[in-house]
């Protein structure tokens, strides 16, 4: 997993609630059996005019120019603006993949849905809480913003808001750290406490 | 100290703690095609292989055909779900994890094929790759969804970290009305509380209306906890749970049966546990639901009108009416027993279990869907209630209605195999998402019971059950 310290970036600004998990990739594209390759389905449905399936050359296919990713001033924008419960619904990890393959590195709404925010975590992806009222600053804010991971802040033309995340997710992201080879210092630790716990609950073994 | 279910669930099964999050023990790991093909390979990659073997058990659900199955997975059309299944038969065989294959009686939805089979019980921690592992809760388990990166972790280590939820307990009290299930409680619920009403906590449904329901109600309703945006679903272990996990291939027996039980019955929250919030509703209020949006909270009773977004007064709130409207094709202020449908599904991990096709089959019998109907479909939760339902003489009442009787599988409920809707069909489904596009590029879902969803075919409208 890629460390994420600081980023420097334009936003996106996405205006919408409750935006789920079948919107950030239908399921056509979940049929892949790789890790890569969402970012051109991402947000599929709103994003292109014609219905997405997998295999299709999707350079060749119709933009919806309405939609906020297809315009010319929102490209190469690493953080999404967003609103209310993002990332609700389905627990598939395909969304935080095709954010991440799309080139977001960020998400910064008022709220998420649980699974979801934890998914992004796996994948070097931050997502950042802040209230109403900053959102609202943050969407009409025009130009480059600064996300400091270590000193949890982020910089808007001199105006700073802080925001908060997990001590030990704050470290991994920061360090890239693989999460199954950290668990696996344990291992030992695990396996005595699989002896107790069989011994007590038998008919689990 | 007192404890809530959640509280003890949780406790029972952490390996360490640390400040803010703890590393807990998983018992059981249920797979399907869908989100573990990516875990496998970075197993495989990392050289690393599964910690317990037999916490795992697989079986493929999401892209199964419903259709004729004879020719087994070779002989299914689409070549991008074949390979999905095959991946995962190929995994299964070389990681040597116990999978129930497409074409075994015993195949179904994964949240259906676990409690079945007893590879859900009481006081477990199971995981699975989709977000409706909550329904396992039903059984006094602590369940959730995960992604595929925690289905690797899992497997590779036999545990997850997980940082401890909040308690929310919803009480329903009362006796529930005619032609009102389970179903109805939870999008009930769902309407109240909205969609992120539940995020961050774990939910305890309790009350004397969920102690009347049987354990497939309470499966259904703790399946819908993540549509309150809770991870996390449970009731309390009582007598109806016990018997209704007795005698499952996967249960203890002997001696370790009469100890699974006895700890079993202490699975429930004590008397003054704390709980951070609490709804209380009574089961009075509750009429048979409908969605008429594209969120599960954009809900209203059968008898109901749709919403007028002018008289919504908060801004984003209005602005999600009118593009669930606009999506949606439906007028402001319109009856929604008033509004035609094309299709209907009866079928999901929320309403494909025995239970749900008995009351079905009792609206539908010796009536006939409307001629407007283009297609309903029952799609049995397992091959083994398929079995049962065909036993019970079930199919044929569907299929002298003008229903399909179709072979196990997550079907229509995300169109991911065959069953699909077109663009501009509407669908009156017992499924549990109504998100757009969720079955079928451009199509329009509301979600209902089992029984709405018979009446609604036989009327050819949104119908109370006549």
């Amino acid at each position: 997993m890629q460390a994420f310290k600081t980023l420097t970036s334009i936003t996106a600004p996405l205006d919408r609630a409750n935006i789920d998990t079948d919107a950030i990739i239908p399921k056509q594209f979940l049929k892949s059996i790789k890790r890569s390759g969402f970012g051109p389905n991402l947000f599929d449905e709103w994003r292109y005019l014609d219905h997405g399936e997998v295999g299709m050359d999707n350079t060749k296919r119709p933009l919806n120019k309405d939609f906020v990713l297809n315009q010319p001033e929102y490209q190469g924008a690493k953080i999404l603006l967003t609103r209310e419960n993002f990332g609700c619904g389905s627990s598939r990890e395909h969304a935080p993949w095709a954010l991440e393959d799309y080139g977001f590195k960020a998400i910064i709404a008022p709220s998420f849905a649980d699974i979801f925010y934890n998914n992004c975590f796996k994948n070097g992806l931050l997502p950042i809480v802040q209230d109403n009222n900053v959102m609202d600053e943050l969407f009409g804010f025009k130009g480059e913003i600064t996300i400091d991971l270590e000193s949890q802040n982020i910089n808007a033309n001199g105006k700073k808001y802080t925001f908060e995340v997990d001590a030990e997710r704050k470290r991994r992201l920061l360090n890239g750290l693989d999460d199954i080879s950290l668990t696996l210092q344990y291992e030992d630790e695990i396996k005595s406490f699989e002896t107790t716990y069989f011994k007590k609950y038998s008919w689990l073994n | 100290m007192a404890q809530t279910l959640y509280d003890k669930l949780m406790a029972a099964h952490v390996v360490r703690e640390e400040a803010t999050t703890a590393l807990i023990y998983i018992d059981r790991q249920l797979i399907h095609e869908v989100t573990s093909p990516q875990a496998f390979e970075g197993l495989e990659m990392a050289g690393r292989k599964p910690w317990r073997l037999d916490a795992n058990l697989a079986v493929p659900d999401h892209n199964v055909p419903t259709t004729e199955r004879s020719s087994g997975v070779a002989g299914i059309e689409d070549p991008i779900s074949k390979l999905q299944i095959e991946t995962l038969d190929k995994n299964c065989e070389i990681f040597g994890i116990n999978e129930i294959t497409m074409n075994d009686v015993r195949q179904g939805i994964v949240h259906v094929v676990g409690p079945e089979q007893g590879a859900t019980l009481p006081g477990m921690s199971i995981v699975c790759g989709d977000s409706h592992t909550s329904t396992h809760g039903a059984l006094g388990a602590l369940a959730f969804g995960i992604g595929t990166s925690e289905v690797e972790h899992v497997l590779a280590t036999g545990c997850l970290w997980q940082s401890k939820s909040k308690n929310l307990k919803i009480e329903v009290s009362g006796e529930l009305n005619e032609f009102v299930s389970a179903k109805d409680v939870a999008l009930y619920i769902i309407g109240q509380i909205g969609t992120a009403g539940g995020t961050g906590y774990a939910i305890e449904f309790a009350g004397t209306t969920i102690q009347d329901l049987s354990v497939e109600g309470r499966m259904t309703l703790c399946n819908m906890a993540i549509e309150a945006g809770a991870r996390v679903g449970m009731v309390a272990v009582d007598d109806k749970t016990i018997e209704y996990v007795k005698g499952r291939p996967m249960a203890p027996t002997g001696d370790e049966w009469d100890k699974a039980v006895e700890y079993w019955h202490t699975l429930h929250s004590d008397e003054d546990a704390h709980f951070d919030q609490i709804v209380r509703i009574n089961a009075k209020d509750i009429k048979p639901q409908v969605t008429w949006g594209t969120s599960p909270e954009m809900v209203i009773g059968v008898d109901g009108i749709v919403p007028d977004p002018d008289k919504e007064t908060d801004p984003v709130k209005a602005e999600g009416i009118r593009n669930a409207l606009s999506y949606i094709h439906l007028k402001a202020n319109t009856p929604i027993n008033t509004v035609n449908i094309d299709k209907v599904f009866i079928g999901s991990c929320t309403n494909s279990r025995l239970e749900d096709l008995r009351v079905a089959a009792a609206v539908t019998k010796g009536k006939h869907i409307a001629d407007n109907i283009k297609l309903a479909l029952v799609v049995p939760g397992s091959g083994l209630i398929k079995k049962q339902a065909e036993a019970e003489g079930l199919d044929k009442i569907f299929t002298d209605a003008g229903f399909e009787w179709r072979e196990a599988g997550c079907s229509m409920c995300l169109a991911m195999n065959a069953d699909k809707l077109e663009p501009g069909e509407r669908c009156a489904s017992t499924s549990n998402r109504n998100f757009e596009g969720r079955q079928g590029q451009g199509s329009f879902t509301h979600l209902v019971s089992p029984a709405i969803a018979a009446a609604s075919a036989i009327a050819g409208h949104f119908s109370e059950v006549e």
